[in-house]
């Protein structure tokens, strides 16, 4: 996909800084942020959460074939985090060997760029993660 | 609600088809039907169709009414339904319903998807679709990413192996041998699939269904008008549907399809029937992991054990349950928008004993399961022998 700027620019507070929210009825937390728990719904009350970013890989893949505008990352690591917290969110592991990443390691959230139009287009940025000591 | 029967089904053949466009398709699907059911036309009242991704693909909206004058129908009413990769299905349930609903008598249903005049990178990124665009696409997931993630966990909670994985795919290769619409039709083996290029470990190439031009058509008849038209109809005695997260990361479980577990115990529960009954399934194989799953969601094993039954050749036709004797979104193709339909033309060619080479003897119930993205949809229909 191609995303346009106001596409990224209303999500920054996700994509920079791993915001999402927590519903103080159920203790849930979630990533992105809803603004309806589905566990409470009408008795849910979400406030904001800052994700501290830590968490645990649930399942990866290397990819091989990518998307458009992912071709200059071939081949990279994409998984899904157990966030230490509790949700999971779906994000690439940088920095590491792709046959050495093994479900259950421990990560972090590094902020890096997700994807580039073009050389003279819109560079995107977002949260990506590496293996933690 | 009043009862609905299949009285006329029909296919294109499905493949890279670059002589036809999607009107040409859908025409020949829909007029197979239309002769099979030995009707005239006039007498079809409304029409349904399912397209994914006519938009992204084609630049071609509004399909629903594009069929209806390509088919010559107008001035019926035509209305498209989408649901990604369960648009077909979608389309049927909602003719299904208008039967039952008591508003018409005879209704069709036209699945479709022109895929290859784009090229295959358009392909994936109109597929992608299906997925969460925001939170998943964009962190430079695919299709076969989101699925391989499930297979790593269906690999390590139950043991589950890459060759287990190959032979659904081998499995719906031999089946499409015998079936003229398909688009692979030849065998494979297990280190051809093992041997084949990665895309998402654990995931390869003959893991993946391909990309497919194709349309399929289905005529539907209140039961009562049908039973005084035709001896060659098929009841459909379960029409269930469900829905989960948009983002496979959002489930608790990655090794099911949660949505197509409830679809299935509701249409068990609407057919009074259990899956010990079903005897041809024509299940969503888009990945091999994806038919391991769907055998254990639908009822067929246990957890755990789809893929030690695949490899065991229970799924095989002569097996325990027949699954995707049409070679499967793998082998036969995998028009999006058209796949749920061509489920439906399978099982009906089965339960008709029209299913030639492929045939399963005495066959009472079938079963069609039909997934959207990585489990956000699921549809499950059952059908029933005169």
């Amino acid at each position: 996909m191609k995303p346009g700027l106001p596409l990224l620019w209303r999500r920054t507070k996700e994509r920079y800084n791993l915001i999402g929210s927590k519903c103080e009825s159920c203790g849930t937390h979630y990533m992105p942020g809803r603004a309806v728990c589905p566990k409470c719904r009408r008795k849910g009350k979400l406030v904001e959460h800052k994700f501290s970013g830590k968490g645990r890989i649930y399942s990866y893949t290397v990819v091989r074939v990518a998307p458009e505008g992912y071709e200059y990352f071939v081949p990279y690591v994409l998984a899904i985090i157990n966030l230490d917290e509790g949700a999971k969110i779906t994000g690439q592991i940088v920095d590491a060997d792709p046959d050495k990443i093994e479900v259950g390691q421990k990560v972090e959230m590094v902020f890096r760029k997700i994807h580039e139009d073009n050389p003279e287009g819109l560079i995107t940025y977002g949260f990506k993660f590496k293996l933690a000591d | 609600m009043k009862k609905v029967a299949v009285v006329g089904v029909g296919m294109s053949k499905f493949g890279e088809l670059w002589d036809y466009n999607l009107r040409d398709l859908v025409v020949q699907a829909g007029v197979e039907a239309i002769r099979d059911a030995n009707l005239e036309g006039s007498e079809i009242q409304a029409l349904y169709g399912g397209t994914m991704a006519s938009g992204r693909l084609i630049g071609q909206e509004h399909i629903s009414a594009l069929i209806a004058d390509a088919m010559g129908l107008n001035p019926i009413p035509a209305t498209r339904v989408e649901g990604a990769c369960a648009s077909g299905s979608l389309a049927f349930r909602n003719a299904y319903f208008a039967i039952a609903s008591g508003a018409y008598d005879t209704v069709v249903v036209g699945g479709v998807e022109k895929m290859t005049d784009a090229s295959t990178a358009e392909a994936v990124t109109a597929l992608g679709g299906a997925g969460d665009q925001e939170w998943e696409l964009l962190q430079g997931a695919t299709f076969p990413g989101l699925y391989a993630l499930m297979a790593r966990r269906h690999m390590l909670e139950y043991g589950t192996t890459e060759e287990m994985l190959a032979a659904a795919s081998v499995k719906n290769h031999a089946n499409a041998v015998h079936n003229k619409y398909a688009q692979f039709r030849r065998e494979i083996t297990i280190d051809d699939v093992l041997n084949s290029k990665k895309v998402a470990d654990p995931l390869k190439v003959l893991d993946c269904s391909p990309i497919t031009d194709g349309a399929a058509a289905v005529i539907l008849m209140d039961l009562d008008k049908a039973k005084q038209h035709t001896d060659n109809y098929v009841e459909i005695v379960a029409s269930a549907q469900a829905s989960d997260t948009l983002a496979l990361h959002d489930r608790e479980s990655l090794t099911e399809i949660r949505a197509t577990k409830i679809a299935a115990s509701e249409a068990y529960k609407q057919a009074g029937i259990g899956p010990e009954k079903i005897g041809v399934a024509e299940v969503h194989d888009c990945f091999t992991i994806a038919e391991v799953m769907a055998v254990e969601d639908l009822g067929f094993f246990k957890k755990g054990e789809g893929g030690k039954a695949t490899l065991d050749g229970e799924t095989k036709i002569g097996g325990k349950i027949a699954v995707n004797t049409s070679g499967g979104l793998k082998a036969c193709g995998h028009p999006v928008g058209a796949t749920g339909v061509k489920q439906i033309v399978e099982v009906a060619w089965q339960l008709r004993g029209q299913a030639e080479g492929r045939q399963i003897d005495g066959v009472e119930y079938g079963l069609t399961h039909n997934v959207g993205g990585s489990g956000a949809t699921a549809v499950v229909h059952i059908l029933k022998r005169r």
